[in-house]
């Protein structure tokens, strides 16, 4: 009777292939899921893990909340983040003392000198891409979240200076652009500022444009 | 013995020429078609739009494969065999258009009158197996010797059970000649020979996909094992020969199996050959939906179940064939 109890078990069993051709019919009429690139474009972009950027501070946008301490760099296994600190502003000249000071007279020698004031903006900041593993060490270690993945899906190029990014004329760009934006929302006249907030089409632009380029150009489009 | 006069022979001649560019025209035509459907069904079954670029919803996309694929350099492997590895791929496509010499797609619209014609058809399908044994071997490749010898163990194997599911039908109408065959079935669908013989319908359709190498018994390509199996070796057009000659053999298989099983070209209010097509691209777009729902069968699987089911299932078949046949 095992015999005939097998044959009959694997007869049934072959009611798994219709159930497998229903599960394809019903995938077949089903709406597609794939974005057609050229035409669309992604739009759940807030886990894609890009390149770093810098992020402003809350009151200045276009300087960035970077302390130069140096951990991101030192703890990149790839070594592509290179910084260097600001130089701080020459030293304003020793005040002159009046011929006749009033006051206690100091002797010039036990006088606190004059104190440099310490400039912890970074002078620069610059990632090269090429070598960049996408770890995410540095911006598990900012001290301050100065840094965050950006959302450029898209990012392609020719050559690989185009994978060295200057990032903080990056978070300049993006803070005029931003700034633009939010200050003239809705006026046709600053629609090209407008596409440029669009991540695709301001990648495009990402080039050496410095905050007085964008207001520039944005009251170029108040006038128009 | 009876001479034929001039005059008779030019006729057959004309004929059968004419027929035969038709046929390469519709082989060639069908080819870019059912290319570009395969993959839209792929596509749409695992929700993605498929070829879209290449004109109105990428219809024009296997053109331009086939113009880059023509374009292409002929690459011998070393240490192959170049003359059975450049033979192979036409050993596979030359038998197609004997394939299609006796289909009759209408009422006295055929190439070839013959009363043996599904001997013919079943005689040249076999020639299939030796393209893909000698391009396997010739290419000194261990995946095209691999997929060589799977394609020889497959197709030997599975004839068997094609013949005697064929063999039913032959048993009932007396007949090898697929005219004949038709005109014995009706015009709607509780005439044809599938409801007397559905055990041989769906028998016969397995066989064909395993004959013409389609998934789930895709063995002797096996992507992801063989890499490409016995056309690994082969670029641009010797590539696109054994595509041709595959999707050629697919569209003979569902021309075959319209014609024993569902009444052939016969149909109600359309004429003939568009029954037949319709009947044809119905069965292929079967073969398509089971290519992109089952997963490829693992190589004892194919044997036991051919040997263990198929062969058995038929054999009772055809018994019972010949017992009814005899009583009635």
């Amino acid at each position: 009777m095992s015999v005939v109890y097998d044959i009959a078990k694997k007869v049934a069993s072959m009611w798994s292939l219709i159930v497998g051709l229903r599960v394809t019919t019903k995938n077949f009429f089903q709406p597609q899921v794939t974005v057609h690139y050229p035409r669309q474009s992604v739009d759940n972009l807030s886990t894609f893990r890009g390149h770093i950027e810098l992020v402003g501070q809350p009151k200045d946008p276009a300087t960035p909340r970077c302390i130069t301490c140096m951990l991101c760099a030192t703890v990149c296994p790839s070594q592509c983040i290179s910084i260097t600190k600001a130089k701080a502003p020459p030293p304003e000249p020793a005040k002159k003392l009046p011929d006749h000071a009033e006051g206690p007279l100091v002797p010039p020698e036990k006088a606190e000198p004059p104190k440099a004031k310490v400039i912890k903006t970074p002078g620069s900041f610059e990632l090269n891409f090429n070598t960049c593993s996408l770890c995410g060490m540095c911006v598990q270690n900012c001290p301050v979240s100065s840094l965050r993945f950006s959302t450029d899906v898209y990012a392609a190029g020719f050559s690989r200076q185009e994978f060295e990014y200057d990032l903080m004329a990056r978070l300049r760009l993006q803070a005029a652009v931003l700034g633009v934006a939010a200050s003239q929302v809705n006026s046709p006249a600053c629609e090209d500022t407008l596409e440029r907030v669009d991540p695709e089409k301001y990648r495009l632009a990402k080039g050496p444009l410095t905050q007085a380029d964008a207001v520039t150009k944005g009251k170029r489009g108040q006038a128009a | 013995m009876h001479i034929p006069m001039l005059g008779e022979v030019s006729i057959e001649l004309i004929r059968l020429v004419l027929g035969l560019v038709l046929l390469a025209a519709f082989v060639g035509g069908n080819g870019v078609v059912l290319v570009w459907l395969e993959r839209k069904v792929a596509g749409h079954i695992q929700r993605r739009p498929g070829p879209f670029e290449v004109g109105p919803h990428g219809l024009l996309q296997t053109l331009a494969d086939a113009a880059k694929m023509v374009g292409k350099q002929l690459v011998t492997p070393a240490g192959a065999d170049k003359l059975l590895f450049w033979l192979a791929p036409l050993l596979a496509f030359l038998p197609v258009f004997v394939l299609f010499l006796p289909i009759s797609w209408g009422e006295g619209i055929f190439v070839l009158e013959t009363n043996l014609g599904l001997v013919l058809i079943l005689a040249f399908a076999g020639i299939n197996v030796v393209a893909v044994m000698v391009g396997g071997w010739a290419s000194n490749n261990k995946y095209g010797v691999l997929g060589a010898a799977r394609a020889v163990a497959q197709s030997v194997a599975y004839e068997i059970p094609l013949l005697l599911s064929v063999l039913a039908i032959s048993f009932m109408t007396g007949s090898l000649d697929l005219n004949r065959i038709v005109e014995l079935q009706g015009n709607w669908p509780w005439q044809w020979n599938v409801l007397v013989q559905p055990v041989a319908f769906v028998i016969y359709f397995i066989c064909g996909l395993a004959e013409t190498n389609r998934a789930p018994f895709d063995l002797p390509e096996g992507e992801s094992e063989l890499t490409a199996g016995f056309h690994t070796e082969y670029s641009g057009m010797g590539f696109g020969l054994f595509m041709l000659a595959e999707y050629a053999n697919m569209l003979v298989v569902c021309g075959v199996a319209s014609i024993l099983f569902l009444g052939g070209w016969k149909g109600p209010f359309l004429p003939g050959p568009w029954w037949l097509l319709a009947k044809m691209y119905a069965l292929m777009a079967l073969i398509m939906w089971c290519r992109w729902t089952f997963p490829r069968v693992r190589f004892d699987q194919l044997l036991n179940f051919n040997w263990k089911w198929l062969i058995p299932i038929t054999l009772a078949n055809l018994f019972l064939t010949a017992v009814l046949v005899k009583v009635f």
